[in-house]
């Protein structure tokens, strides 16, 4: 078991790789009452196209299938695993994202207990042709759920818009259609090989005994037995870095407009720091245009085009990468091109030094403000953790940044070709 | 644990935690509610965060707390059994994490000070231009509301079963008031406020040896201490009511107004919080159960406890023609209450739930005042952590004894226009 010490922050993280493979991180904060656990599989909706553990040939699944498994782990031959954290007072969930599939639960007591719960219903899956068949009906609910959302609409209207074949641009629940395929084979090829414990990780933070809890995970690993582990090979097409197209509408009834505008990434670096780097400038540019003291934001606001609903978002991911900015508003197309204007002619004297210095001890104290949150933590730990960043040691590449790096980035961040617009609208 | 200054003008709460890496303050102006101030109330912290002496625009004062390392501002008004609460908050980063800075306490209190007593004036009252705009985004905060049609029941429900009381008051205004509210009117109501509401300040986080109590004593100007009126619970003593009004809804909204006869300081506070565990708190409940899970009748249905009036509410989304069965079935859910009609697993289980809830909200800065506050609106000695305890020793037949007290109120559908 290794032991990091952040100085900084006053944090400890004890981590051991256990010989399965698993990644285990442990942070011990006797000061909270609570305990939180997740228990995270670097496996999520844009991984459609690989080879299946033991195999040597590329299969595609339907889309939705990781949506669908998370949801098909709780269910046991004899029980719903919700119910056994329940009993025991702890409250459990579970989220599919792009890249990641994660379980989760948090509680205030009989901690060993509910962690053997989290680790045995993810290692041990029940699938069988009937309650898959079940759950198409339940997930279809969803999917048919989110489609009567029109911020969710916006968001992924706005990814289809930028991306033409990257899966990012794929829902993550899928389509009524897409999961109507999906199998009981399907879901164990899947599971086989992407829930090896090799593909990962593991964190417990909270009012819990190191010791105790490392002895727990390897006394548990230790009893299962797992294939030999093997590099997962994925396959993702060759995404161009124009957007797909420049407009996508959305018609569909709601009570005011939206318009929402994205910027597309594209040279997303594969050394840790860079991309580390990469992502608090997108941050830094972000907040100084859009934020609440953004210039922009200012601007915007005195012409009437936004409302409290505006906001400004960034996601950076392996080899996908986003900005999407925008909300309600009675005139969409003036505020969509407002913002793209807002974005062309960023330079200098919009995004000075000062202004510069100022965003970034705001996303300083931002980052120490979060700390206080267990779930933030564990989460953004391991989503880092998969990337090969270590989150805490980030901060200080954070203070590190100088103007000059936000100089260079800018220099060739923008361009017209890679901004594209999503408007949601009633029907003429 | 708590440690409370009693200071010229205000109560002091200094809760020392090694848990954040934040320093939490809290202002909580209290007084009662009444239909004369609450639009004020309701509009006061929207001008506030529009401006200062020295930092005059929205954008110039976030620019302030950008630099003060993101300086989490919020001002709100509430409202907790019949008194009206106006709440300014700060949040800072505790500098022992940053580099080169030491004086980010005393940088934030300023701030804090500036926000309080030099908002941007003009002629002896607030800003004009600031005002109205403002008011218009009260307006449509008020009409957002509307939309929101399980508030939009809740509300109504208030108003009607609290009719005579003052506890029926919306806490976001009164559209109809808001016109007549003027710049210079609404600067000397806030002086008021400032000087003759009862002040509790409260401080959460690493702050042993700071030397707090007298930087706050120095941005504080306040005569005395008002007291807080403890509010009244009414007791029940006519039938229950049944409301029925319409809108244009799709899914229905049956909601239930029950006194409990209990409030925070009771001896059977904490049975009552294991009760509603029991009936409709959790998704293990009785409700849950049996009106969404068992029947299908109902999107949601839960039960949620107000613990200064003695009130208890129950909230269900159904389908319009579902009305009689989903009614039947909530009232089935009551009187299995009254009849112990639950075991003695499900009372561990509930007991388990509610203090893991109460722990994780003692997790959580703005949880922490919260539940130090609700003591000081009850003027009881009973803290968190007693509160705690005595749900812990909780056992079934004071649940049932609990039960027996609450009496139905009102029952209140807002349903379909077409049914």
């Amino acid at each position: 078991m290794k032991e990091l010490y952040y100085d900084q922050i006053n944090e400890k993280i004890y981590t051991e790789t256990l010989s399965n493979g698993l990644r285990v991180f442990i942070l011990p904060k006797q000061e909270m009452a609570k305990t939180f656990a997740i228990f995270t599989t670097n496996y999520g909706s844009i991984d459609q196209s690989f080879v299946p553990l033991g195999k040597e040939d590329f299969i595609t699944v339907p889309d939705g299938i990781a949506h669908f498994l998370e949801h098909k782990l709780f269910e046991k031959e004899d029980r719903d695993v919700f119910h056994d954290f329940s009993k025991l007072g702890a409250s459990a969930n579970a989220f599919t994202s792009f890249t990641k599939t994660a379980y989760l639960f948090s509680a205030t007591s009989r901690i060993m207990d509910n962690l053997k719960i989290l680790i045995d219903f993810v290692q041990d899956p029940y699938f069988s042709e009937q309650s898959v068949e079940k759950e198409k009906g339940i997930i279809g609910q969803e999917i048919k759920m989110y489609d009567d959302q029109p911020d969710w609409r916006a968001f992924f209207g706005t990814i289809k818009s930028m991306y033409q074949h990257h899966p990012v641009h794929i829902d993550i629940a899928g389509t009524v259609e897409s999961i109507s395929h999906i199998t009981k084979d399907d879901l164990y090829t899947c599971y086989h090989t992407f829930y090896h414990p090799s593909n990962m990780v593991l964190f417990v933070a909270g009012n819990i005994d190191v010791n105790e809890t490392m002895e727990m995970i390897k006394t548990n690993q230790a009893g299962k037995t797992f294939e030999t582990p093997e590099p997962i090979t994925r396959k993702f097409p060759n995404e161009p870095a124009n957007v797909a197209q420049k407009q996508l509408n959305v018609t569909m009834p709601v009570n005011v407009p939206k318009a929402l505008v994205g910027v597309k990434e594209v040279d997303i670096p594969e050394d840790p720091k860079a991309f580390m780097e990469k992502e608090y400038l997108m941050d830094i540019v972000m907040d100084a245009l859009f934020s609440r003291s953004g210039a922009s934001y200012e601007k915007l606001y005195e012409e009437g085009l936004i409302d409290q609903s505006f906001s400004a978002e960034t996601h950076l991911d392996k080899d996908f990468g986003f900005s999407i900015i925008g909300g309600n508003t009675s005139e969409p197309e003036k505020l969509a091109e407002s913002i793209k204007q807002e974005l062309l002619q960023l330079n200098e004297t919009k995004l000075d030094q000062s202004t510069f210095e100022r965003i970034k001890r705001k996303k300083l104290g931002h980052l120490l403000r979060s700390l206080n949150s267990l779930e933030f933590i564990a989460n953004q730990y391991t989503h880092y953790q998969l990337l090969g960043i270590d989150l805490f040691e980030s901060i200080q590449w954070l203070e590190q940044l100088s103007y000059k790096d936000l100089q260079n980035f800018l220099s060739s961040w923008i361009d017209e070709e890679r901004i594209s617009f999503c408007f949601v609208k009633n029907e003429e | 644990m708590e440690k409370l200054i009693q200071k010229q003008g205000y109560d002091l709460h200094l809760l020392h935690t090694k848990k954040f890496k934040t320093i939490n303050f809290s202002f909580k102006f209290t007084t009662n509610l009444s239909r004369e101030t609450v639009t004020n109330r309701a509009l006061l912290p929207y001008v506030l965060q529009q401006g200062t002496t020295n930092y005059p625009t929205a954008t110039k004062l976030r620019q302030k707390l950008d630099e003060l390392y993101g300086a989490i501002l919020h001002i709100d008004s509430s409202k907790k059994g019949e008194k009206n609460i106006t709440t300014i908050r700060l949040e800072l980063a505790n500098d022992r994490y940053l580099a080169n800075q030491d004086s980010l306490i005393e940088d934030g209190l300023a701030l804090l000070q500036e926000v309080i007593y030099s908002p941007k004036t003009v002629d002896g009252g607030f800003d004009p231009k600031i005002l109205e705009r403002e008011k218009k985004t009260l307006k449509n905060k008020i009409d957002a509301l509307k939309e929101d049609k399980m508030n939009l029941a809740n509300t109504r429900m208030i108003e009607e079963m609290c009719a005579d009381e003052a506890y029926q008051l919306r806490v976001h205004g009164y559209e109809e008031d808001i016109a007549s509210i003027s710049a210079v009117q609404l600067y000397e109501y806030y002086q008021q406020l400032l000087q003759d509401d009862h002040l509790d300040i409260f401080v959460v986080g690493d702050i042993e040896n700071t030397p707090l109590e007298s930087q706050i004593d120095t941005i504080i100007a306040r005569n005395e201490q008002t007291a807080i009126e403890k509010t009244k619970h009414t007791t029940k003593e006519k039938q229950a009511a049944t409301l029925i009004e319409k809108d244009k809804i799709q899914q229905a909204k049956l909601h239930f107004g029950y006194r409990t006869n209990i409030t925070y300081d009771d001896s059977d506070y904490a049975a009552l919080h294991v009760f509603n565990g029991l009936f409709g708190g959790f998704p293990s409940s009785k409700l849950f159960m049996n009106v969404r899970e068992k029947h299908s009748l109902a999107y949601y249905a839960a039960s949620r406890i107000e613990s200064h009036k003695g009130l208890l509410f129950v909230f269900s989304g159904i389908a319009p023609e579902q009305y009689e069965k989903a009614r039947q079935i909530i009232l089935e859910q009551m009187e299995q209450m009254v009849a112990g009609e639950f075991t003695d697993q499900q009372v561990t289980e509930t007991k388990e739930m509610t203090i893991n809830q109460l722990k994780e909200t003692l997790d959580n800065p703005q949880g922490m005042i919260e539940l130090n506050y609700q003591r000081i609106l009850a003027k009881s000695d009973k803290s968190p952590e007693q509160l705690l305890k005595e749900v812990k020793q909780v056992e079934k037949e004071e649940i049932v004894k609990v039960a027996q007290k609450i009496k139905l109120d009102m029952i209140y559908l807002l349903t379909s226009e077409e049914v």
